[in-house]
């Protein structure tokens, strides 16, 4: 079993360092009749039947022909996975329960187009791809995200019948590609808000009580704050606008394992934790998040709420 | 294996696989009854009116309402399911209601896979040249829209045929060396149904009037002849068929059962020949009078009518001996020559007694025969393809009447009036003559050249040959039927061909014709043996043919394969240059990474390597000059810079 298995490592294994691009060649793909090949040799068979019972000269012609088509088939099937190039892509993270979507370039340096190609991972929808000559396509390869934390991309089926659908040609691709897959979120309502205790260092600014003018955006910005009306004034020559605010006391949320129902499990505390993530970074709030072993300030913004949902996709207690 | 699930079919294949259907069936329909085509054509146009209204096709009810009406049909017209014909009607209907069911890709496969099968019966009914042609482009067609049914949508029309062309192309060396090298078995594996050969019009065993002026009419080839040395003289070129003994005042037939042997004294050396006979469904060959009996693969009945084992009911091949001058059973059974003297009694009162002042005033039966010719050779008397129609007493009426006829009339009188005068005669059929192709050689007997002559019996001569014809017409037999025919005779236009350009184009049409039939299509286990032996393979060393087949088959697909896939890369002249540059630099241990473009590689080697930074920088500069600068012929500041470097 060990002996198959490393046979099986050595035959796909992943030349390069996983990210880098690479090329199909005629060690990575197989070649096998289809049911409809094997349909088309019963048929040749009979028809070379008829052949001899009838004795007819053009008849043996045409089968030999037709077997020949077949032999031919065989190269121009291979040839349609060949030297095909392959880039791994990043895949975004997504939630636990949708599909997950890798990309993946791939690029045709020859002069012919590369059509009905096929991509699937196991257990899940394929994807049609076709090439036109000279040119990459992008695409990604859909994979359902059944569980939290890192989810590698499984061995995945580049396939291919044509030209003639009677040979099958396929190669396994298994780039080290991994997607962050956060818990799925269950909606429950958000826990009271709480004043801060205004800290020394905070003195009012960033507050969403009174306008008190603009300044640049930093990246850390959601663009939901963006000021688009005084950024429009300036054509895009500057950076964009936020606007921003002076005074009052900031509410702030503290997301708390504590805070969600003591008879449930971590899976499913986990998803209340993520269902209030996304409620209050969509409300605009500024929250933290308090799990066993690790706490997050509270912020906003879009880098800020990655952060909180990488942190409970990954969180092991 | 894993197959992918079958997918449904796009929308825009339906016109490719109606274009298979339709390219496989049509052929078909000049050989099908009425009905059947009609009823194919109705259905397809049903199918094509419901894809072009995008309708829902039809449920299973009604499918199998037309298979059952289908299958009726069959049964009533062929009055069987199988069988050669009825199998063919079978496949054309179901071709063209699986057009009614197309809703996925395995259902297309089913129609192309039909479409694959039906080019094989064409071959049923025709396997000349243009047939050949024909298939490879349906073929071809066939093929296209297996590319298209797999390839979706961005399959367009013409490079997919332009694809399907080129696999074509390149499956042709297969088929060469498998056809010439794969080991032939000669059929039938069982036993063929009753219809496997259809019938064809040609020489039959019985005469009456006008059996052989129908014949004449067509200019189909019945026989190729191929001599070892010269060619006898045409007036020598009879072509003896089966003979005809028993009469009915009406019709010649020939006496069934009489296998002794005959006896032939050759007076003339042996003439050695191949012949290629068409199919004729008779078990007769014909042979050059008179075949010498000592030809051992055939049968040779005492009337010296060669026959075959069994139904001559394809083109077929024999080497033939034949001497022209000689001595037929002298010393004939009494029993046959008392049946060469049976008459009808009360019919032609007037010819019988013609005959009887004719014996009582000639001293010997040759004499006989010679006033008989001469009757025939007087002014009276006129060869004809339009003879007017004979009653009851034919012979009286055609001797004493019309006096026009054609060979069957001369031969038939001829018979009847040595019969009447005690000498033993019988009616003899075949061919007379035949057209040397100056091209190939080979001498062609068409079914123009039908004829039928005389034979008396004679004491101490034996079997004697007498052709009343050529005293009614000589050209007949010096120059063949054409030149003794009055030009306003009904003949086809391809026998009376006087135009020499067009005569030679004919000849050289039928000499490719005869080179695809002796070379293509006869290629038969015994020839593949020969070949083979001249070849060096043993023939029964059946190993060895199979590992030259196998050899060669994966030598053309390597050198397919290796012409398929080599890729030349695209490089230009800078971006040869500039490779050259970084295997230079390798050398020094800087190696080059896929994603740095050539000024990062620049900045990379002043910090790591900075002896070679001023020699790269120039080189780095003159290649994007090159490359990506305005002017394009910097190349030479390339090649320089990269001379500078160490």
């Amino acid at each position: 079993m060990s002996l198959l298995a490393g046979f099986k490592q050595h035959l796909f294994r992943w030349q390069s360092d996983g990210t880098a691009s690479f090329r199909l060649t005629q060690r990575r793909i197989f070649i096998l009749p289809t049911r409809a090949g094997v349909v088309f040799a019963f048929t040749l068979a009979a028809m070379f039947t008829g052949a001899i019972n009838y004795d007819l000269a053009l008849g043996h012609a045409l089968v030999f022909l037709l077997t020949g088509l077949g032999l031919i088939g065989m190269v121009h099937t291979f040839r349609n996975l060949f030297s095909l190039w392959i880039t791994p892509g990043r895949a975004k993270p997504v939630f636990a329960g949708e599909m997950a979507h890798f990309p993946i370039v791939l690029r045709n340096d020859r002069k012919i187009a590369r059509l009905g190609l096929e991509l699937q991972a196991p257990d899940n929808p394929g994807i049609g791809i076709q090439i036109a000559p000279e040119e990459s396509s992008e695409t990604a390869i859909p994979v359902l995200a059944t569980q939290r934390g890192w989810m590698t991309l499984p061995r995945v089926r580049l396939s291919t019948v044509y030209p003639l659908g009677l040979l099958y040609t396929w190669s396994y691709l298994q780039p080290e590609m991994r997607c962050l897959v956060y818990p799925k979120p269950i909606t429950t309502p958000l826990p009271p808000e709480q004043a801060t205790s205004m800290a020394g260092e905070r003195y009012g600014d960033g507050g969403q009580e009174d306008f008190a003018g603009f300044r640049n955006r930093q990246p850390a910005d959601s663009l939901r704050h963006v000021a688009w009306k005084a950024s429009a004034r300036d054509a895009g020559q500057r950076p964009l606008l936020v606007k921003q605010f002076a005074g009052g006391a900031e509410q702030e949320m503290q997301l708390d394992w504590q805070l969600t129902p003591d008879g449930a499990d971590i899976e499913t505390r986990l998803a209340i934790l993520t269902g209030w993530v996304l409620d209050a970074s969509s409300a605009g709030i500024c929250y933290g998040l308090r799990l066993p072993g690790h706490e997050i300030l509270a912020a906003r913004g879009d880098s800020h709420r990655s952060h909180c949902l990488e942190t409970l996709a990954l969180f092991k207690p | 294996m894993s197959t992918p699930a079958s997918k449904a079919l796009d929308h825009w294949c339906t016109p490719w696989l109606f274009a298979t259907s339709l390219a496989t069936t049509i052929p078909h329909a000049a050989h099908q009854p009425l009905w059947l085509s009609t009823l194919t054509a109705l259905i397809v146009i049903y199918a094509g009116w419901l894809w072009l209204r995008n309708a829902r096709l039809p449920g299973r009810w009604l499918l199998m309402l037309l298979v059952g009406i289908a299958c009726a049909g069959v049964l009533i017209e062929f009055r069987t399911l199988l069988g050669r014909d009825a199998g063919v009607a079978m496949l054309v209907l179901f071709m063209a209601l699986k057009l009614l069911e197309l809703r996925s890709q395995r259902d297309a496969m089913v129609l192309i896979t039909l479409g694959y099968f039906l080019l094989l019966t064409h071959y049923f009914y025709s396997q000349s040249i243009p047939t050949g042609l024909w298939l490879i482009a349906s073929m071809t067609l066939v093929t296209a829209t297996l590319i298209r049914v797999h390839g979706g949508p961005s399959s367009k029309p013409l490079p997919t045929l332009r694809y399907a062309g080129l696999l074509t192309l390149q499956a042709i060396p297969f088929m060469l060396i498998l056809y010439v090298l794969f080991p032939r078995i000669s059929g039938p594996l069982w036993g063929l149904p009753q219809d496997a050969h259809s019938a064809r019009s040609g020489l039959s065993e019985q005469m009456s009037p006008g059996s052989f002026s129908n014949l004449v009419l067509s200019s189909e080839i019945v026989l190729r002849v191929r001599f070892e040395d010269e060619m006898p003289a045409s007036d020598k070129l009879y072509w003896r068929g089966p003979v005809m003994e028993t009469f009915d005042g009406r019709t010649w037939r020939p006496h069934a059962g009489d296998s002794r042997a005959p006896i032939v004294e050759a007076l003339s050396p042996p003439i050695r020949y191949e012949s290629t006979l068409e199919a004729n469904q008779q078990r007769w060959l014909l042979a050059l009078d008179a075949p010498a009996p000592s030809l051992k693969e055939f049968g040779i009945n005492n009337t010296l009518t060669v026959t075959n084992r069994q139904a001559i009911s394809q083109r077929s091949r024999f080497a033939l001996i034949s001497v022209t001058d000689y001595r037929f059973n002298v010393s004939e059974d009494g029993e046959v020559l008392r049946r060469n003297l049976n008459l009808p009694a009360n019919l032609n009162p007037k010819s019988r007694a013609l005959a009887e002042s004719w014996r009582a005033q000639s001293a010997s039966p040759s004499a006989t025969v010679d006033l008989a010719i001469a009757l025939f050779s007087g002014k009276d008397f006129i060869y004809t393809l339009q003879p007017p129609l004979l009653g009851e007493h034919g012979i009286d009426q055609f001797l004493f009447e019309s006096r026009r006829g054609f060979c069957e009339h001369y031969a038939a009188a001829f018979v009847v009036l040595m019969r009447a005068a005690g000498i033993p005669a019988r009616v003899v059929g075949g061919y007379q003559g035949g057209e040397r192709n100056p091209v190939d050689g080979f001498l062609v007997i068409r079914q123009s050249d039908a004829h039928a002559w005389a034979e008396v019996w004679l004491a101490g001569k034996g079997w004697v040959r007498v052709d009343p014809t050529a005293a009614v017409s000589p050209s007949r037999i010096e120059s063949g039927i054409a030149s003794a025919m009055p030009s306003g005779e009904p003949l086809p236009t391809l026998i009376t061909l006087r135009s020499d350009w067009l005569r030679s184009v004919r000849h050289r049409w039928e000499a490719i014709n005869n080179a695809w039939n002796q070379e293509v299509l006869g290629y038969n286990p015994e020839r593949q043996r020969q070949l083979l032996s001249r070849l060096g393979l043993s023939d029964n060393n059946w190993q060895s043919l199979i590992v030259t087949l196998a050899g060669l088959s994966i030598a053309i697909l390597l050198t397919i394969t290796a012409w398929t896939l080599y890729h030349r890369p695209q490089l230009d002249q800078a971006q040869r240059l500039w490779h050259i540059a970084l295997r230079r630099i390798a050398r020094r241990q800087v190696n080059y990474a896929p994603w740095e473009t050539p000024s990062a590689l620049q900045r990379r080697i002043e910090i790591e390597k900075p002896e070679l930074a001023t020699a790269f920088a120039a080189v780095v500069n003159a290649y994007l000059a090159t490359r990506y600068g305005a002017s394009p012929d910097k190349l030479q500041d390339l090649r320089e810079a990269i001379a500078q470097l160490p």
